[in-house]
């Protein structure tokens, strides 16, 4: 499983990209910001909390994407 | 990741930074005039600041720096990029979908600028604008969050345009992981946002920071943020590196506070202190808007920065200016200056061009400093306990060259017999911009000036005229091209004299509106 960015909350702000311990998260042509499922790991093994989610000034726009299974460490 | 290492080193050098800031505020403290009225009549302090008030080696730095002295915002402008949209900490007056709301306006959206594009837009406006002499990097997020995009932007500029003087604002929370490149850039002037030395008046300010990888929150949040605040200050004396401190003003919250601040940041060598009104609209969406936490009044604003005054230099004059506006005093010509403009620009940076020009400014300022010292001849052996506000409409270059419908700004000097003093300015410009005939446009004015007993403006007409005696306050359009302060000393003897025959009866004035709300629109 995965975090992703809900669209109509991202700011754009960018301060979620540095911090991504997998470079998962890149800016769109618009500005705003996504999250690609296949290298995100939800920050286990990395940090105790997601990158995306402590740093994100919005709350509620880094969520747990329900399309993935959970992030299981290898 | 980067960050994560600097912080151990940063804070060894922390500890070491306490031990020489003894030394240099010595140095500071056996130059300052402010209160002590040695030799040459009283030193104005603050923002009216002059060579009198400051050491000689900080005052060459910041003679030509329009944010640090109110005369030098007449002849230089200053200009900010928006390069860093990252934030590393949430404060109660922003919603981060606008700006930074520490250095510039609240309710404001900046382009972004990579750091190229930002660099080819310093030296486009530069060329254009010879005044041009300072480059802040100032939101709309923390600069020293992204430290990369800043250096950057500095590296690009220093190597074509070196005249340029650069600072940098932050809220101090990643400061001491960067003084030492900062001093490496020759950056001398910083910017720390400080609201509070107490966590759990922080608390009230803070709801969150995101520090070493880890979200905080409530007292231990503010406690960070306050400790990291007052050793990256620390680190910045040691090295010699100017620190300015804006503190913004939220009654009942922090404005009693303000004044152990004030102390705090004096004692570790901050050579400025500026105390800002909290705007809060509930259309910005930020916390305090929404909780209908008020601003000061200009009154309160002013008693507590009269109240620090006696400890340090108070700057008075920040406009709170968008971070992407160019130009000088209230002026804005960031419109000439979009990102498409300026890529499609030919940029020719002449160095010697902008020396000549800056030549001829030094000789005008000398000039309004030649005229109010004889001014100030006439009014001396005059006693008298009055003291009065007036506002001014001007364009630039120490004079009353505005019109009054025209002015998006007043400048508000205080007049006694030690002289014209500056001592803050007014916002007005949302209201004119439908011109008189909206509702109510000419009532706004007079409620953001209502302190003052009069307005000097190059022309006005006929029905503000009266509707501004009606309210007390005198139209006074005879210095129309003069300098400032030789016409309101000018203006103040006169005074002096009709009072003394009886002719008027001096009547204190009440106190006056800081704009709020709407700030969207400029
Ligand atoms: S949860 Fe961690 S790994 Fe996933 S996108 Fe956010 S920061 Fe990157
Ligand atoms: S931190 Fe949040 S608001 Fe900023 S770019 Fe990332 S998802 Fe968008
Ligand atoms: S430091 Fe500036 S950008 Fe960051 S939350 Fe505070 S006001 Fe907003």
């Amino acid at each position: 499983m995965a975090y992703k960015i809900v669209e109509e909350n991202c700011t754009g702000c960018c301060a979620c990209e540095p911090e991504c311990p997998n470079q998962a998260i890149s800016e769109t042509s618009n500005g705003l910001f996504v999250i690609d499922p296949a290298k995100c790991t939800e920050c286990i093994g990395h940090y105790d909390e997601p990158q995306c989610v402590a740093v994100c000034p919005i709350d509620l726009t880094c969520i747990i994407d329900e399309n993935y299974p959970r992030y299981e460490a290898a | 990741m980067q960050t994560v290492q600097n912080h151990t080193g940063a804070e060894s050098a922390g500890l070491n930074a306490a031990v020489n800031v003894d030394e240099i505020m010595q140095k500071v403290a056996e130059h300052k005039g402010c209160g002590t009225s040695g030799g040459s009549g009283k030193a104005s302090c603050g923002s009216g600041a002059g060579a009198n008030d400051l050491p000689p080696e900080i005052w060459e730095k910041v003679k030509n720096h329009p944010c640090y002295s109110e005369e030098a915002h007449h002849h230089y402008a200053r200009m900010h990029v928006a390069v860093a949209p990252a934030c590393n900490i949430q404060c109660n007056y922003c919603n981060r979908k606008y700006d930074c709301a520490n250095e510039s306006r609240p309710g404001v959206v900046s382009e972004k600028l990579t750091p190229e594009q930002a660099a080819k837009k310093v030296l486009a406006v530069a060329s254009t604008i010879p005044q041009m002499t300072v480059l802040g990097i100032a939101g709309p997020g923390d600069p020293l969050a992204n430290p990369e995009k800043t250096f950057k932007t500095f590296e690009l500029v220093a190597k074509h345009a070196p005249d340029i003087k650069l600072c940098v604002s932050t809220n101090g929370l990643a400061l001491p992981d960067h003084v030492e490149r900062l001093s490496q850039y020759n950056i001398d002037h910083v910017t720390i946002t400080i609201n509070m030395i107490d966590p759990e008046v922080g608390a009230k300010i803070y709801p969150w920071i995101y520090y070493k990888k880890k979200r905080y929150t409530g007292v231990e949040a503010a406690k960070i943020l306050s400790d990291r605040q007052l050793q990256g200050l620390e680190m910045l004396t040691e090295r010699g590196i100017l620190s300015k401190i804006n503190s913004v003003m939220i009654p009942g919250i922090n404005d009693e506070h303000l004044v152990e601040v004030n102390k705090a940041v004096k004692s570790r060598g901050a050579f400025l202190h500026n105390i800002m009104p909290l705007i809060s609209a509930p259309e910005h969406g930020t916390v305090f808007g929404l909780t209908g936490q008020r601003g000061p009044t200009a009154q309160e604003l002013k008693a507590l920065q009269d109240k620090c005054e006696g400890e340090m230099n108070m700057m008075r004059h920040c406009r709170q200016c968008r971070a992407d506006a160019v130009g000088l005093l209230g002026e804005d010509r960031s419109a000439e200056f979009t990102t498409d403009k300026i890529m499609a620009m030919e940029v020719n940076y002449d160095l010697d061009a902008r020396k000549a020009y800056q030549e001829a400014v030094e000789k005008e300022r000398q000039a309004v400093v030649a005229a109010k010292q004889e001014e100030l001849q006439t009014l001396a052996g005059a006693h008298s306990d009055i003291k009065m506000l007036i506002a001014v409409a001007t364009k630039g270059g120490g004079k009353v060259n505005e019109h009054f419908g025209h002015a998006s700004e007043f400048q508000i000097y205080e007049l006694s017999t030690a002289g014209a003093k500056f001592v803050g300015h007014r916002r007005v410009d949302l209201y004119c911009q439908g011109g008189y005939g909206e509702e109510d446009a000419l009532g706004t004015v007079i409620r953001a000036i209502n302190d003052c007993h009069a307005v000097f403006v190059a022309k006005i007409g006929g029905c503000p005229k009266s509707d501004l005696k009606a309210a007390g306050i005198d139209p006074v359009d005879q210095y129309a091209g003069q300098f400032i302060e030789q016409s309101a000393i000018a203006y103040f003897k006169e005074y002096l004299d009709k009072v003394a025959s009886g002719e008027i009866e001096h009547v204190a004035k009440g106190d006056a509106v800081i704009r709020q709300g709407a700030l969207i629109a400029a």
